[in-house]
């Protein structure tokens, strides 16, 4: 089985970035191991997912209910629909290994999110462990720290 | 000084709750917001956090009552103490972060004027400087102002700006049984703070958010873009056992009408009720391993069982906090502005109960009620076009007429009624308006009438 470069990484955290931006939620979800959570802390360093309050800690069922919710003829919340933008860094790689078939990035962005007359912006870091499953890479879990994730938002839609 | 230039009089917010409907100026305008403050937010008791974000003398928090500034904080005589979050000298916030430890005395960062941790003033660097000024005759010699009445009541610490006013016992009257329901669900007795709260921004009055807490008849319609999609989605994978963790959490939010009929709301005196009288969304939980054996072993197995055979749904604290006492969460609705309303989620530990508990109310909270969750939402989109909406002139009163009985309600003794009822909503209003205007002028015309 071929092995995975530090461009093949670097490439997949931008393709996953452009998926999210175009609305191709079908795709993203393919990207996801079963068992993969999305996890977005409340407070800054977090460090437990369970049993405090986080924004998200969201499995596969939950990440679909999301993306399946924003095209529903009754998500009022939707209408307009909302859009978003990510700008990118180039990613860290912070873990590469063949042998297991395991990695590590770390992505630092610039999140904008648009509906009617408002936009935001959120800084962030992306952490993302991904698998090599079957000689392509899938995202085992992915943890998004807001810079300002104890600020009071207001609708936060899409996901970052 | 500001209540000289506001010109509305007691009877002309009595004029803005007519029984079944309130005039939207309750919502939009400016003035009634700052007679809010200056009475409703004064007169009544406010919750204001919980005892266990304090735990050791010295620790503080801060947080706002209506759109007062205050301190939480540890005394050196272990109870504790609400202080208004201001410098008496000029101005300046005392405590600047949201929560710490401030020691014996907190000392002011402007110009280190310093005091106990009941605001006495402890000394002023340079004090000569004040010799015969007549410092010692004005207020603000006095140290931080204190708050005009606080109570602990089971660790919830709740605070009355006003001096005088209502006692706590006769304002909440048999309400209190919510929380009473909610701490006796720790086989200790005892809640803990579990974390900082989900801190939600909303551009809608706060009235709106008390209001949806026991308004039955949404959670099928607005809520149906994210508990009908999950109950679909979840058929789709062929209805796998055990459910998946949202569907337990958000489906029952599409339960159909009759569910939220017999579900039964109860009205208490002085703008306090709930839902969930017979049973609620909460009902059907899954049981959790070894709880119910640690509850017994603490209270019997019957007083136990009565217990966790109370599922309330959302209890009401008039003016702004609900509570669920089965999953051990509070919502404090922050009013900032007319048209802007922090909502702070938090959630507790039951002392000496299994984890499980609490990691399904940080999944509660984290699903239903942050900035990020689809069931928010599909809320908040209903308030903020709602306060868009009532700028119309088309129509300037906002009904509140399900199951009206057609004439004039007694709202001074509880009742429970069918759990579609907007009666709740007319019960805070009846409340609003009495103490709003316990405190304010009546308007000169009524005055000479009195006089007469
Ligand atoms: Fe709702």
């Amino acid at each position: 089985m071929s092995d995975i470069s530090k461009d093949d990484l670097i490439d997949f955290i931008y393709a996953e970035a452009r998926m999210l931006d175009e609305g191709h939620y079908d795709d993203w979800l393919k990207l996801w191991i079963p068992d993969g959570h999305y996890w977005m802390p409340l407070d800054y360093k977090q460090d437990d997912p369970l049993f405090v309050t986080s924004l998200m800690y969201e499995d596969m069922f939950m990440l679909k209910l999301r993306v399946e919710r924003l095209n529903g003829a009754r998500t009022f919340s939707q209408k307009p629909k909302s859009r978003c933008h990510h700008v990118i860094q180039r990613p860290f790689v912070d873990k590469l290994d063949n042998k297991e078939g395991h990695y590590v990035t770390n992505t630092s962005m610039h999140y904008v999110e648009t509906r009617l007359d408002e936009q935001f912006l959120l800084a962030l870091t992306a952490t993302h462990e991904l698998k090599r499953i079957k000689g392509s890479l899938r995202i085992a879990n992915k943890r998004v720290d807001l810079l300002n994730s104890d600020a009071a938002f207001g609708n936060i839609q899409l996901l970052p | 000084m500001l209540e000289t230039r506001l010109t509305l009089k007691a009877e002309d917010i009595d004029s803005m709750v007519q029984g079944y409907q309130v005039h939207r100026d309750v919502y939009t305008s400016n003035e009634v917001y700052q007679l809010e403050m200056r009475h409703l937010f004064a007169n009544t008791w406010v919750f204001v956090g919980h005892e266990s974000q304090t735990p050791k003398q010295g620790d503080y928090f801060t947080t706002q009552i209506g759109n007062q500034p205050v301190i939480q904080v540890r005394h050196t005589d272990n109870g504790v103490k609400v202080l208004h979050n201001r410098c008496p000298h000029k101005g300046t916030k005392i405590a600047l972060d949201r929560e710490g430890n401030t020691g014996k005395f907190f000392r002011c960062p402007y110009h280190a004027w310093s005091f106990k941790t009941d605001g006495c003033l402890l000394a002023i660097p340079l004090k000569n400087g004040y010799e015969g000024t007549g410092l010692d005759k004005n207020e603000n010699s006095k140290g931080m102002k204190a708050v005009g009445a606080v109570k602990n009541y089971r660790g919830f610490i709740f605070a009355r700006l006003a001096k005088e006013g209502i006692d706590f016992e006769e304002f909440f009257l048999d309400s209190l049984s919510s929380i009473d329901n909610m701490v006796d669900r720790s086989p200790a007795g005892k809640l803990e703070v579990a974390g900082p709260p989900l801190r939600y921004m909303h551009k809608c009055n706060w009235k709106m958010l008390v209001e949806n807490q026991t308004d039955t008849c949404h959670p099928m319609v607005a809520h149906e873009s994210s508990a009908g999609t999950a109950k679909k989605i979840w058929k789709k994978l062929g209805s796998p056992k055990p459910q998946p963790p949202a569907m337990q959490i958000i489906a029952p939010f599409m339960s159909p009408y009759a569910f939220f009929e017999d579900m039964g709301i109860r009205t208490w005196p002085n703008g306090h009720g709930h839902t969930g009288v017979n049973h609620s969304i909460h009902s059907d939980y899954s049981a959790i391993p070894g709880y119910f054996e640690a509850m017994s072993k603490a209270y019997g197995e019957s007083r136990a069982k009565s217990i966790l055979d109370e599922n309330r749904h959302n209890t009401i604290y008039f003016p702004s906090i609900m509570v669920k006492g089965p999953i051990q969460q509070l919502r404090n609705f922050i009013p900032l502005s007319p048209d802007k309303t922090l909502v702070e989620s938090y959630i507790y530990r039951l002392i000496d109960a299994p984890d499980e508990l609490l990691a399904r109310t940080a999944m509660y909270n984290r699903m239903i009620n942050a900035p990020t969750s689809i069931v928010g939402h599909d809320d908040l989109e209903m308030y903020e076009r709602a306060q868009e909406g009532l700028m119309s002139d088309g129509i300037e009163w906002v009904n509140l007429q399900r199951l009206y009985p057609g004439k004039e309600e007694d709202f001074s003794k509880e009742a429970v009624e069918n759990g579609t009822t907007e009666r709740q909503m007319r019960n805070q209003f009846d409340a609003w308006r009495r103490f709003m205007t316990t405190t304010m002028p009546q308007s000169t015309v009524s005055a000479i009438e009195a006089a007469e």
